[in-house]
C-alpha cells in the first residue's frame, strides 16, 4: 500500500514541477512579447481557447501530434542501442518523396492496394537514407551524428529537385499536383485527425512491449549500456546498429508519409518545418519512454497550432512561436528546483 | 570561358566562404573546450538579424558588425547556463537554441525585410590600383576578408601557445585533471562559449552586413550546420579550419562555374555539392579522426564535490 502511495505523489509531484515549468516559460515568453510590444495575456488567451477551447482546436492538436509521436520514435529506437539519429528531418523528407512517387506512378489502383504501397515505400525511403549513417558507423568509419547532421540538409534539396524537375503541377511549381483521392489516409469524426495517429499510437505500444518483453529489446539494452560487453556474449553489434538505425528511419519515413498523404494530400517544398528536430527534442525531453513521447508531443502540438494562430491574429512572422517552443524547452532542460526536497 | 567570368567566380566564392571559416574556428574553441553547440545556425541568425537591424538604424557598419558579436556571445551563454551550469545534455539544448535562433531572428528582422544598408566598405587589394575597373571591382573585399585568415591563426595562437588555451585544451580533454591542475573548468568553458559565440557573430554579421546586405528569414541557409561539419573535417584544428572552409568555397565556386558555363544541371543538385564533399573527406579520414577528437567532448562535468 505505502508504495502506491508513494507513487502516487511522484506522480502528484512530476504533474506539479512540470506544470510550473511551463508557466515559467510562459512567462518568460510573456516578457519577450512585451518588450516586442505585443499584448502577451491577449495572445495567450488566443493560444489556449484556439487550442483546447473547441472540439475543432482540439482536434487541431491531435493533427499536429501526429508526425511528432513517430518522429520521435524514430530517435528513441536507435537512442537504445546508443545511437543518436538527428537524422529524423532528413529521413521524413525522403520517406515523403518515396510515398510521393508512389502516390503518382500508381494513382489508378485502389485505395487498399495503393495506401500500403505508399506506406511501404515511405518507409523504406526513410530507412534507406538512414542506412548511410547507420552503415558507416557499424563499420566504424563516421559517427552517426555528423553524417545524420549532414543529410538533413541535403534531403529537402533533394526533394526540391524532385519537384522542380518532374513532379510539379502544371499550375504551380513549388508542389505535385495533388494527389488522388485513393491515395489519401483516411480522416476520422469529420476532423483532419488521419489514420496517421493510429500509426504513431500502435508503433509506441509496440515500441514499449518490444523493449520491455522481448529478447530482441533485451538485447538492445545490452547494446546501449555496454556494447563491448554485449558483442562478447554473443550479440551481433553490426547487424543491430544497422537493423536499429534503418528502422528509425522508416519510422520517420513513415510520418514523412503520413504528413504527404494524410495531411497536407499533396508534396509541398519545404513542407517539414523542422518536425525531424522537433521529434529529437521531444524524445529527448521525454528520456526516450513511450508514454512520457506521447504528452511531450501533446504540449509541443499546443503551442505550434496556437502559434499558428498568433501568426494570423496577432501579426507576429510564424517563426515567433519557436521562440515559445525553445524557451519551454529550455526551462526543462534547466530541471529547475522550486522546492527544496526532503531527504528522508 | 571569360577570364572575367573565372575570376567573378572566384571573387564571390570568397565571398561565400567567410562567414563559414568565423563561424568554424568559433566552433573549434568552444568544442576544444568539450562543448558541441548544435544551435550554431540559430546564433549566426540572430547575430545575422542583430547587425543587419543595427547597421540599418544606426547607418554605421561597423556598429552592426559590434551588435553581431554581441548577440552571438550572449546567445551562447544561454547554451552555457544549460550544459555548463544546469548539466543538460549538449546535443538536446544545442538544437533548442536553433529554433530559439529561429524564432527570435524573425522577430528581430521582421521589419527589416527588404531593408537596405550601406554595407561594409570594400578596400581594393593592395598592388592592384593598375587593373581595368572591370575586374578591379572583384578585387575588392571588406575587412572582415581581409581579417578572416589572420583570424585563424589568431586562433591558432590562443588556443596552441597561451596559458588560456591549454587550461581550455585540458579542460576539453579532461575536467576533472584540469580541475586538479588548479583550474576552473565551468568559467573556462563560459568563456570559451563566449568566444565562440563572437566568431559565430563575426561570420553572420559578414553574411548579412558585407556580401548579401539584406535580410531574410532563415538566410544562413545551413552555414551552421556545415561549419559543425568542417569541424570535424578540419580535426579541430584553427588552421586548418582555412583549408575547410577552401573546400566549401571551392564547392561553391564549382556550382557557380558550372552555372555560368550553361551545364544544365539543377541549382538545388549542386548545392548539395558543399555538404556531399563534406562527408566524403569525413568517409576518407575516417581511421584517424578518433585521435583529435577532445576526449571529453560532448560529457556533462559534474564538479568535484
Amino acid at each position: 500500500m505505502a508504495k502506491i502511495a508513494d507513487m502516487y505523489s511522484k506522480i502528484l509531484n512530476d504533474a506539479v514541477r512540470y506544470l510550473l515549468m511551463f508557466l515559467l516559460a510562459f512567462l518568460l515568453f510573456g516578457l519577450i512579447l512585451l518588450i516586442f510590444g505585443k499584448d502577451p495575456i491577449q495572445s495567450y488567451k488566443d493560444l489556449f481557447i484556439s487550442t483546447l477551447g473547441s472540439t475543432y482546436g482540439f482536434s487541431e492538436v491531435i493533427v499536429a501530434m501526429i508526425p511528432m509521436l513517430i518522429t520521435a520514435l524514430a530517435v528513441a529506437l536507435p537512442w537504445r542501442v546508443g545511437l543518436i539519429n538527428i537524422g529524423g528531418e532528413g529521413q521524413l523528407c525522403i520517406g515523403a518523396a518515396f510515398a510521393t512517387w508512389g502516390a503518382l506512378t500508381f494513382q489508378n489502383l485502389p485505395a487498399w492496394i495503393l495506401l500500403p504501397i505508399m506506406i511501404i515505400l515511405g518507409m523504406l525511403g526513410g530507412a534507406l537514407w538512414a542506412f548511410i549513417p547507420g552503415y558507416l558507423k557499424a563499420i566504424g568509419l563516421v559517427n552517426e551524428t555528423i553524417i545524420t547532421l549532414l543529410l538533413n540538409s541535403v534531403a529537402p534539396l533533394v526533394v526540391g529537385f524532385l519537384i522542380f524537375g518532374f513532379w510539379h503541377s502544371p499550375m504551380d511549381t513549388v508542389k505535385t499536383a495533388n494527389f488522388v483521392p485513393a491515395a489519401l489516409l483516411p480522416t476520422f469524426f469529420g476532423t483532419r485527425i488521419h489514420l496517421g495517429l493510429i500509426f504513431g499510437l500502435v508503433l509506441l505500444a509496440l515500441f514499449w512491449f518490444v523493449m520491455k518483453y522481448t529478447r530482441w529489446g533485451l538485447e538492445m539494452r545490452a547494446i546501449g549500456g555496454n556494447p563491448q560487453a554485449a558483442r562478447r556474449s554473443g550479440i551481433s553489434l553490426k547487424g543491430y546498429l544497422i537493423v536499429v538505425m534503418c528502422i528509425g528511419g522508416a519510422a520517420a519515413g513513415l510520418a514523412g508519409m503520413a504528413q504527404v498523404s494524410g495531411f497536407y494530400g499533396v508534396l509541398l517544398l519545404n513542407f517539414s518545418m523542422g518536425l525531424g528536430y522537433m521529434g529529437f527534442l521531444i524524445s529527448w525531453l521525454a528520456g526516450g519512454q513511450p508514454l512520457g513521447i506521447f504528452l511531450m508531443s501533446f504540449v509541443v502540438a499546443i503551442i505550434i497550432t496556437g502559434g499558428n494562430l498568433l501568426q494570423l491574429t496577432r501579426g507576429l512572422p510564424y517563426a515567433v512561436i519557436n521562440i515559445l517552443l525553445a524557451i519551454t524547452l529550455f526551462v526543462v532542460l534547466a530541471r529547475p528546483v522550486f522546492f527544496e526536497r526532503k531527504k528522508a | 570561358m571569360s577570364l572575367l567570368s573565372i575570376l567573378g567566380v572566384l571573387s564571390s566564392a570568397i565571398f561565400s566562404g567567410t562567414s563559414l571559416l568565423y563561424a568554424t574556428l568559433g566552433e573549434v574553441i568552444g568544442q576544444r573546450s568539450g562543448i558541441v553547440n548544435l544551435g550554431l545556425e540559430g546564433v549566426m541568425l540572430v547575430s545575422a538579424s542583430c547587425g543587419f537591424a543595427v547597421t540599418s538604424m544606426s547607418g554605421n557598419p561597423y556598429l552592426g558588425v559590434l551588435a553581431a558579436m554581441l548577440a552571438g556571445g550572449l546567445l551562447n551563454m544561454i547554451l552555457g547556463y544549460l550544459v555548463i551550469s544546469r548539466q543538460a545534455n549538449q546535443l538536446a539544448s544545442g538544437l533548442a537554441l536553433m529554433f530559439f535562433g529561429f524564432g527570435l531572428s524573425a522577430l528581430i528582422g521582421k521589419s527589416y525585410v527588404g531593408a537596405k544598408i550601406d554595407g561594409l566598405p570594400r578596400i581594393l587589394l593592395p598592388g592592384l590600383s593598375g587593373l581595368p575597373r572591370l575586374y578591379a571591382s572583384l578585387f575588392k573585399f571588406d575587412l572582415l576578408i581581409y581579417l578572416a585568415v589572420p583570424m585563424a591563426f589568431l586562433v591558432f595562437w590562443i588556443l596552441f601557445r597561451t596559458r588560456w588555451g591549454l587550461g581550455l585544451r585540458a579542460v576539453g580533454e579532461n575536467a576533472d585533471t584540469a580541475f586538479a591542475s588548479g583550474r576552473n573548468p565551468r568559467l573556462i568553458r563560459y568563456q570559451a562559449l563566449f568566444a565562440a559565440g563572437v566568431l559565430a557573430g563575426l561570420g553572420a554579421a559578414h553574411l548579412s552586413i558585407a556580401y548579401t546586405m539584406t535580410w531574410a528569414e532563415y538566410m544562413t541557409a545551413g552555414r551552421g550546420f556545415i561549419a559543425i561539419a568542417l569541424v570535424i573535417f578540419s580535426r579541430w584544428h584553427p588552421l586548418q579550419a582555412i583549408a575547410g572552409a577552401l573546400i566549401f568555397s571551392g564547392a561553391v565556386a564549382f556550382q557557380l562555374l558550372l552555372q555560368s558555363s550553361g551545364v544544365e544541371i539543377s541549382p538545388l543538385l549542386l548545392d548539395t555539392i558543399p555538404y556531399i564533399v563534406t562527408m566524403l573527406v569525413l568517409i576518407a579520414w575516417g581511421g584517424h579522426r578518433k585521435h583529435s577528437a577532445p576526449a571529453s567532448l560532448g560529457r556533462v562535468y559534474y564538479g568535484s564535490e
